[in-house]
C-alpha cells in the first residue's frame, strides 16, 4: 500500500492514534465541457482520519459534492491521488467499504421499506434470515420499526431519507458519505435528524464524510469543517470543533463556542469570496 | 343548493315525461290500426312505482335507494321492448318516444346518484360502466325497432344476438383460428422479441443509432401494404397472419421498453454503482422493474394492433374460416347479421384481452405513480 506523499493531518481531537481512512494528495478534476474546461476541483490535500466526523461546507459549485463523489468512485480525479482505506477508490467501491446518502432517498418505489433497506444486503449474498435481521435492527435505529411493509411513497420526505440512512448503515460499512441528505427537509425534521445521526456516530464510532452548505449544521455535526470554495474548488480553511463537546444536543447552538467556530467558518467563507457578487 | 334543486328539477322533468307519455299511445299495431298504451302494460306502471320510491328515499342513505334505483331503470326499460315485440318493428308512436326522452333523464340522474352512493371505487367503477353499455345497447335496440331500420344499414343487437346464438360453433372456430393461432402467436413474438431487442440495444447504444430511424420508417408503412407480402412470403396459413401481428407488435415494444429500461435515474444507478453491482445485478434489481411501467404500455398498444393485424390479414385470403375471413365473407353475401356478430365477437375478446393484461398491470406496477391507491 502507497504511503500519501504529503499527508497534511491536523491534530486529532480524539485522543486515540489517527488512522487515516480517506487521503486525498493533490487531487483534481476536470470537466471538459463544450465550450471551456470546468476546473470542479484543484489541489485538494486532505486527511480524514478513522472516527472523523468531517463536513464539507461551501457554496454551490465549490466542488463539495464532486469531492465526495471522487471518495465514492463515482467520479474519476484527472490528476493527483487519492486514497480510500489504504486503497484506490474503485477497489474500495468494490469491496463495498461506504454507505453513501444521496440528496434524495433514492428509494426504490416497487420495494417496500423494509426490501429497500435489504437491497445491499441481497447484492451481497446474505442470508434471508440474517438480511431480515439486519433490516429490523437498522430500521429501528433510524426510529422507523413498524413501517417495514410500507411503500417509500407512503412515507414522508424525512422518513424515506431515514430509510435511505437506515439502508446505508445496513451492510455495516465503516464510512459512511452523505451529500446534503438533510438538504430538502423542512428545518425541525431537519434538527431532529442532526441530533440522532450525531448520537448513532458517538454510538458506532463510524467515519463520516457530510456534505452541506449549512453553516449551523456543519458546526453542531462536525469533529472537523472543511472550508471549500468555488471557481476552481479547493480547500480554503480547516476548522477544528473539538471545543465543541462530543455529546451535543441542539441547546450547543446558543454557546458562545458554537458562535465562535460558526463565525469563524463564515470568516474562511469570505476569504474564498464565497459571499462575492458574480 | 343549486345543484340539488337543478337535480331534484330533472328529477320532475324526467317523472313528468315519463308519466304525461301515457296520454299517447306508445306504439300502433300495423295490422289493426290500434294503438296501445305504455299504461296498459303493467310493467310500464311497476316500473314508474319504484322510480318514484327510488327518487322519494333518493336522499336516506340507505341501500333501498340505490337498489330501487336499479330495480326501476330496470322495469322501465323492459316495458317499451316488451311493447315492440308484441307489434313489430316500425310500430313505435309518439307516446314511447315521449317515454324514452323520460327515461333518458331518469337514467341520467341515476347513474349520478349511484356514483355518489356506493363508496368502493372498483364496483362504482364497474357498475356505471355496465350501466352506460346496457344502455347504449338498449337505445340500439329501441331506436332500430323503433324506426324500422333496416338490418342491412344497422340489425338490432336482438338479431345479432339470435345469430351469434344459432351459430356459435362457426364463431368459436374462427376465434379460436384467430385468436389462439394468430393473434396470440403475433403479439407474443413481437413483445418478446421487441423487448429482447430493446435490452441488446440498450447495452449497445451504436445499434439505437442505425435501428430506431429504421424502426419508425418501417412502422410508417401501413400494414395493408405489407400483408400481401407476408402471404407470399409466409403462405396462406396462420404463419403469415403471425408475421403480419409480429411486424406490427415489434417496434411499439422495442421503443417503449428501450425508453423504460432507460428510465432509471443517476442517482438510483450511482446506487447500484456504490454496491459493486454488475450488470446482471443492475438489470433484474434496477432496470427491469423500471421498464415494466413502459412494457405494460406497449402490451396494451399491442393487444389492440394484434386483433387489427389479424383481421386485415385475413382479407387477403385465408382459406376458409377465420375473424377477418367471416367478416369479408359474410359482406359479400349480405349477411350483416353475421358480420356483426363476427364485430361482437372481436370486441369482446379484444377487450378481454386488454383487460386481463390491465390486472397484470395493476398487479405488477401497482407502485407506480400513475397506479398509486
Amino acid at each position: 500500500m502507497p504511503e500519501p506523499v504529503q499527508a497534511i493531518s491536523r491534530p486529532a481531537a480524539t485522543a486515540a492514534p489517527a488512522t487515516p481512512v480517506i487521503e486525498a494528495a493533490d487531487l483534481s478534476l476536470t470537466f471538459q465541457t463544450a465550450d471551456s474546461p470546468v476546473y470542479a476541483l484543484s489541489n485538494i490535500n486532505l486527511t480524514i482520519n478513522q472516527g472523523d466526523f468531517v463536513s464539507l461546507i461551501g457554496p454551490s459549485g465549490c466542488g463539495k459534492t464532486t469531492l465526495l463523489r471522487v471518495i465514492a468512485d463515482l467520479e474519476q480525479p484527472t490528476g493527483g491521488n487519492m486514497t480510500v482505506l489504504g486503497e484506490p477508490p474503485d477497489v474500495a467501491r468494490q469491496r463495498r467499504a461506504y454507505g453513501y446518502v444521496f440528496q434524495a432517498p433514492a428509494l426504490y418505489a416497487w420495494r417496500t421499506v423494509e426490501r429497500n433497506v435489504m437491497l445491499p444486503l441481497e447484492i451481497m449474498g446474505m442470508s434471508r434470515a440474517e438480511r431480515a435481521e439486519r433490516a429490523q435492527r437498522y430500521l429501528a435505529m433510524v426510529n422507523l420499526a413498524g413501517f417495514e411493509r410500507k411503500y417509500p411513497w407512503q412515507l414522508s420526505g424525512g422518513m424515506q431519507q431515514r430509510v435511505s440512512i437506515a439502508r446505508a448503515l445496513s451492510f455495516e460499512p465503516g464510512l459512511l458519505l452523505m451529500d446534503e441528505p438533510f438538504g430538502a427537509l423542512d428545518e425541525i425534521t431537519r434538527d431532529h435528524l442532526n441530533e440522532q445521526l450525531l448520537r448513532l456516530w458517538g454510538r458506532t464510532g463510524k467515519t463520516i464524510v457530510f456534505v452541506t452548505h449549512s453553516i449551523p449544521e456543519a458546526v453542531f455535526l462536525s469533529s472537523r469543517i472543511v472550508v471549500m470554495s468555488p471557481r476552481p474548488g479547493r480547500i480554503q480553511a480547516e476548522i477544528d470543533c473539538s471545543a465543541l463537546p462530543p455529546d451535543r444536543d441542539l441547546d450547543v447552538r446558543e454557546t458562545s463556542d458554537f458562535i465562535e467556530i460558526a463565525h469563524e467558518v463564515r470568516q474562511a467563507l469570505r476569504d474564498g469570496h464565497s459571499y462575492d457578487e458574480d | 343548493m343549486p345543484r340539488g334543486l337543478a337535480g331534484r328539477a330533472w328529477d320532475m322533468l324526467g317523472l313528468l315525461l315519463v308519466l304525461s307519455s301515457l296520454i299517447w299511445p306508445a306504439v300502433i299495431d300495423p295490422e289493426t290500426g290500434t294503438g296501445l298504451r305504455l299504461f296498459a302494460s303493467t310493467a310500464a306502471t311497476f316500473a314508474a312505482l319504484i322510480l318514484l320510491v327510488s327518487l322519494l328515499t333518493r336522499n336516506l342513505a340507505s341501500p333501498v335507494a340505490p337498489a330501487a334505483a336499479i330495480l326501476g331503470v330496470i322495469a322501465g326499460a323492459a316495458a317499451p321492448l316488451i311493447l315492440l315485440r308484441l307489434t313489430g318493428p316500425g310500430s313505435a308512436a309518439f307516446g314511447l318516444w315521449v317515454y324514452v326522452a323520460g327515461l333518458t333523464i331518469l337514467i341520467w340522474r341515476a347513474m349520478g346518484v349511484l356514483s355518489t352512493l356506493i363508496d368502493r371505487d372498483i364496483v362504482r367503477r364497474i357498475l356505471v360502466a355496465s350501466v352506460f353499455g346496457v344502455a347504449f345497447v338498449w337505445y340500439w335496440q329501441v331506436i332500430t325497432i323503433g324506426f324500422a331500420v333496416p338490418s342491412i344499414l344497422l340489425p338490432p343487437p336482438s338479431m345479432i344476438w339470435d345469430r351469434m346464438v344459432a351459430d356459435v360453433h362457426l364463431l368459436w372456430g374462427d376465434f379460436r383460428l384467430t385468436f389462439f393461432e394468430a393473434v396470440l402467436t403475433g403479439f407474443t413474438i413481437g413483445s418478446l422479441s421487441g423487448f429482447l431487442f430493446a435490452v441488446v440495444v440498450e447495452r449497445y447504444p451504436f445499434l439505437a443509432r442505425g435501428l430506431i430511424p429504421l424502426g419508425s420508417a418501417f412502422s410508417a408503412i401501413p400494414i395493408i401494404a405489407v400483408a400481401p407480402i407476408m402471404i407470399i412470403w409466409f403462405g396462406f396459413g396462420s404463419s403469415s397472419k403471425a408475421a403480419v401481428i409480429t411486424l406490427m407488435t415489434f417496434f411499439p415494444m422495442l421503443v417503449n421498453a428501450l425508453a423504460g429500461l432507460r428510465s432509471a435515474d443517476r442517482m438510483e444507478l450511482d446506487l447500484m454503482r456504490s454496491y459493486g453491482a454488475g450488470y446482471p445485478t443492475r438489470f433484474f434489481k434496477l432496470m427491469l422493474p423500471a421498464a415494466l411501467p413502459f412494457v405494460f404500455n406497449a402490451l396494451k398498444i399491442n393487444s389492440t394492433l394484434a386483433m387489427i393485424g389479424a383481421i386485415v390479414a385475413e382479407f387477403f385470403g385465408t382459406p376458409l374460416a377465420g375473424m377477418g375471413f367471416r367478416i369479408s365473407a359474410s359482406i359479400g353475401r349480405l349477411q350483416l347479421d353475421m358480420v356483426w356478430a363476427t364485430i361482437a365477437v372481436a370486441a369482446l375478446s379484444g377487450s378481454l384481452f386488454y383487460g386481463c393484461i390491465t390486472l397484470l398491470e395493476r398487479r405488477l406496477t401497482f407502485w407506480h405513480p400513475s397506479l398509486r391507491t
